[in-house]
């Protein structure tokens, strides 16, 4: 039993991106509503980004990366210790990916006020029914 | 579908934890990724590019080629926005009414189709929608509007130093303005950032980054490093890393900020840019 | 050559496309020609780099002037030569061929089409070069996005269509990100070289197994393989035909690179074929994917629906030779993405042709088309010949191939759904090829004003005529020269190992 509680307090952080990842994939297809599927979409991404962020966490009073006293002390002089920042590159290349989703989540948005234009509802069964009643059945 | 949906989302859930038990624990300095690319940045970071946020400099230096096609990604889902929605010429539904108020006493006017439109500072054209004339809030904005936009450019300015950069400081110029369109309305926005303003600012901001990237290559450097700038900014290589890096932040500013107030122009309206919040 | 020859198949198009918004924005005019000069400067640099790689072996380009593992490096050899020479060729022939598709069918809105277009294509030709694999990611959700606006706006279901295929090539790209964290979290590097190297260590990990299976099953939905492949038709049928024709023959063939440069260059085939032995399941699924696009495209009455179908089984054809895991299937699945571009894009155009002088894309509408449109529906039974794989064209050698790898690896199954879907493709073709020959213009519809022209020649503007016949050729002259392009270029492309 308390291997399983150090198991799970050593890696709670995955333990929390897998819950939101489960949460936003079922909104993604259990939810009718298109909206609801692009709040899911957004739960499912940001599942990612936690989850890349908590890599770059160091325990043992590990900084932001953002060397102290940068300038003034000439070039030479900072040498700063990699276990005294926390590391940089997932909080870079989550930068990138929350612009990324945020560009997503824009054009999904976009896309969702046409469908609304068009079927003046965002009901996934509501627009079947619409477009079999335009169409016949036919796809 | 739901059956389907929550066992999908256990399977997944359950098989991404299965794999977990192989991690490092959270925080743990020595783990792979910790050890292995990363400690250069934090060690060299400083005497390479001169920029203390370790960050900026990974991210406008190192990696810049990724910042690149982040910025250019903004642009297309800006430029996205304004494809599929934008409907040019007027509203097919309410073919021609126009509603304008009379400043000095707020009285509303519908002007019928074919009605005579007055011709007089006294009269502004407001939205289909009605507004209240809400002197506070309007007051109140324009008070804060200015530092908004100076914490803004603050914050794209000191990217080397703090927290901040490009990307965030970008967002909270869009945010002023869509404070602005917000508390006026959407058609006074557009006449301070009129359409094809953001369009343009937009593009130019991604345009200033790989331009500047493309003059790197024109000084025979590889693309994107700034050191080959170094004789046009007459400073050392290092220095000239730095400023590079404020170069690529001002023009991510632009394109962010630019792309955030075009997309809400497009998604705010319809794409009608005649009704506003 | 240049030594920064491999940073410009993707700087130009970048610049050109903002060029095209600044420039363009005042003058209506210069959208295209930009667009042409980029692309056309684009496939020059491809050519110059496949030369390149070809004199001198594999090309490296560190941007930003860091080493990998710390900056970026874009790694040229002959997988991604040819694969980007073939992209930049489609998008080229495509860009000229509907011109006045895109003159019509977005009058008002020139310049967002080809920004976004160029875009597009800057984004794959990126997704081909780099060496990085989390570029890769930012680079495929480029032009995702600009596909995904791109195909949006259409007549009827595109918006919808377009909906979803924004929120399955979320989940793609997301599970890709995914599984590169994973790789990062093991390895602290994504420089693809550098996993590459620091992998073997690891191949006992469950981790690892995990991150590659999160990664293919990412690929899986962005190249629509046959159970996620649901957003792929809806989404190719109801866009507009000019997006149809310039997306349709890149999107999934790229996909099918990224999946083929993560399992050689980043797992290394021992890993893959040997270690975690899925090679024979994958290959089954294939099956799947062919038989049942196969068998979709038969119940479809609507032409641009049969070939987004097509394009559903021929993913199965290159993803099951892929991972027969020898020399032939390898062979056969690289040289049918080079001949599926072609195939792809010369029914595709020839399906926009036809859309051109008659009112739909259902199969009644298509009666007695050879006469009135003799060219067009030459290049659509030479593309459907291809298809078929009938030999002189190319798609028989490199479904030759295909087969003789499935009996090389002895699956049976694989070559059996390989000969199923020809015969439905025979089908299929012949039925649309029969209904163009005998029945009358019009026969249904006579009362319509165009049955005034049944008896006489009203083919589809010569603008997109020429481009058509250059591609229907280009068909047999691969089919001609696939043992030289075999030989010269996809031998190297392949690790020894693999025999």
């Amino acid at each position: 039993m308390s291997e399983f509680i150090d198991f799970f307090v050593g890696k709670y952080n995955y333990w929390a991106f897998i819950l939101l990842m489960m949460i936003g994939l079922y909104a993604m297809i259990a939810k009718k509503n298109l909206a609801k599927k692009i709040i899911g979409m957004n739960i499912f991404q940001t599942a990612i980004i936690l989850f890349y962020i908590s890599t770059a966490a160091k325990g043992g009073g590990a900084s932001i990366p953002i060397i102290a006293h940068g300038h003034g002390h000439g070039l030479s002089e900072h040498g700063a210790r990699a276990a005294d920042y926390i590391n940089p590159l997932p909080h870079v290349l989550m930068l990138t990916a929350i612009v990324v989703s945020v560009a997503t989540l824009g054009v999904a948005l976009t896309l969702a006020v046409k469908v609304y234009h068009q079927y003046g509802t965002l009901e996934e069964d509501e627009i079947a029914d619409r477009i079999r009643a335009q169409t016949g059945g036919e796809p | 579908m739901k059956l389907v949906a929550l066992a999908s989302a256990l399977l997944c859930g359950t098989i991404l934890l299965f794999g977990t038990a192989e991690f490092p624990d959270f925080g743990d300095p020595d783990s792979p990724a910790a050890s292995h690319v990363s400690p250069r940045y934090i060690e060299e970071a400083m005497a390479e590019t001169s920029a203390p946020n370790i960050v900026t400099a990974v991210l406008a230096d190192y990696r810049g080629f990724d910042t690149l096609f982040e910025t250019a990604v903004v642009f297309s889902a800006a430029m996205a926005c304004f494809f599929l929605l934008r409907i040019f010429g007027e509203d097919e539904r309410r073919p021609s009414e126009k509603l304008y108020r009379h400043l000095p006493t707020g009285i509303t006017l519908r002007i019928d189709p074919g009605g005579k439109v007055p011709d007089s500072p006294e009269f502004e054209r407001i939205d289909g929608i009605w507004i209240p004339h809400d002197v506070i809030v309007k007051t109140t904005t324009r008070l804060i509007i200015p530092f908004i936009q100076l914490f803004g450019l603050y914050v794209i300015a000191h990217g080397h130093h703090s927290p901040g950069g490009g990307f965030q400081g970008g967002v909270i110029l869009g945010a002023s303005v869509i404070l602005y369109a917000i508390s006026q309305n959407l058609r006074q926005a557009l006449g301070r950032m009129g359409e094809a303003v953001s369009a343009v600012f937009c593009a130019a901001g991604v345009f200033i980054y790989a331009g500047a990237g493309a003059l790197c290559l024109l000084m025979g450097a590889n693309f994107l490093d700034y050191s080959g700038l170094a004789p046009l900014f007459g400073v050392d290589a290092i220095q000239a890393r730095s400023l590079g890096i404020l170069v690529v932040e001002i023009g991510v500013g632009l394109a962010v900020m630019s792309a955030m107030v075009w997309i809400y122009y497009n998604l705010a309206s319809m794409g009608r840019h005649q009704e506003g919040l | 050559m240049s030594p920064h020859l491999p940073a410009l198949p993707v700087v130009v198009p970048l610049l050109s496309a903002l060029l095209i918004t600044i420039l363009g924005w005042s003058n209506r005019r210069l959208p295209f020609p930009i667009a042409l000069v980029a692309l056309t400067a684009g496939l020059l640099s491809a050519l110059g780099l496949m030369k390149d790689v070809l004199a001198r072996g594999v090309i490296g380009y560190n941007m930003g002037g860091w080493d990998p593992p710390w900056g970026i490096a874009y790694r040229v050899d002959h997988l991604n030569a040819l694969v980007l020479v073939v992209v930049m060729a489609a998008a080229l022939i495509g860009l000229i061929a509907t011109r006045d598709r895109v003159k019509a069918e977005f009058e008002d809105r020139i310049v967002p089409f080809y920004t976004l277009f160029v875009l597009f294509v800057t984004g794959l030709s990126g997704i081909l070069l780099t060496g990085d694999a989390f570029n890769l990611y930012v680079l495929l959700e480029i032009a995702s996005l600009t596909g995904y606006a791109l195909i949006g706006l259409g007549e009827g279901r595109a918006p919808l269509a377009g909906l979803n295929y924004i929120l399955m090539g979320t989940i793609g790209a997301s599970f890709y990100l995914l599984g590169v964290g994973y790789l990062y979290l093991m390895t602290g590097t994504l420089n693809m070289v550098d996993l590459a190297a620091r992998l073997p260590g690891l191949y006992d990990s469950h981790v690892v197994a995990l991150a590659f299976f999160i990664c293919l099953t990412g690929l899986f939905v962005k190249m629509a393989f046959f159970p996620v492949h649901v957003w792929l038709p809806n989404a190719y049928s109801n866009a507009s035909s000019a997006a149809g024709i310039l997306i349709a023959p890149l999107t999934t063939k790229v996909m099918i690179y990224v999946m083929i440069r993560i399992t050689l260059t980043v797992f290394t085939p021992d890993y893959a074929f040997d270690v975690l032995d899925i090679g024979d399941a994958v290959v089954w699924l294939s099956v799947i994917a062919i038989v049942m696009g196969s068998v979709f495209a038969l119940a479809q009455n609507r032409l641009k629906r049969i070939l987004s179908y097509i394009v559903v089984a021929e993913v199965g054809y290159m993803v099951g030779g892929f991972w027969l895991g020898n020399r032939a299937g390898i062979t056969g699945s690289i040289l049918h993405i080079v001949n599926d571009a072609a195939m792809t894009l010369c029914v595709f155009l020839a399906a926009g042709a036809l859309l051109t002088r008659v009112p739909g894309d259902r199969l009644i509408h298509l009666q007695g088309l050879f006469r009135k449109m003799p060219v067009s529906m030459a290049a659509l039974v030479v593309g459907g010949l291809s298809i078929i794989g009938a030999p002189p064209t190319c798609g028989f050698f490199s479904k030759w191939y295909l087969i003789s790898g499935g009996i090389d690896a002895g699956h049976y199954g694989f070559v059996a759904a390989l000969l199923f879907s020809s015969l439905v493709n025979v089908a299929l073709f012949f039925r649309v090829f029969e209904i163009a020959y005998y029945e009358p213009f019009g026969a249904d519809h006579g009362h319509d004003p165009r049955a005034h022209g049944a008896s006489g020649r009203e083919d589809a503007p010569a603008a997109m005529l020429a481009p058509l016949v250059v591609v229907a050729v280009l068909l047999v002259a691969l089919g001609l020269y696939s043992g030289d392009l075999v030989s010269a270029i996809i031998q190297h492309a392949i690790p020894a190992r693999i025999i």
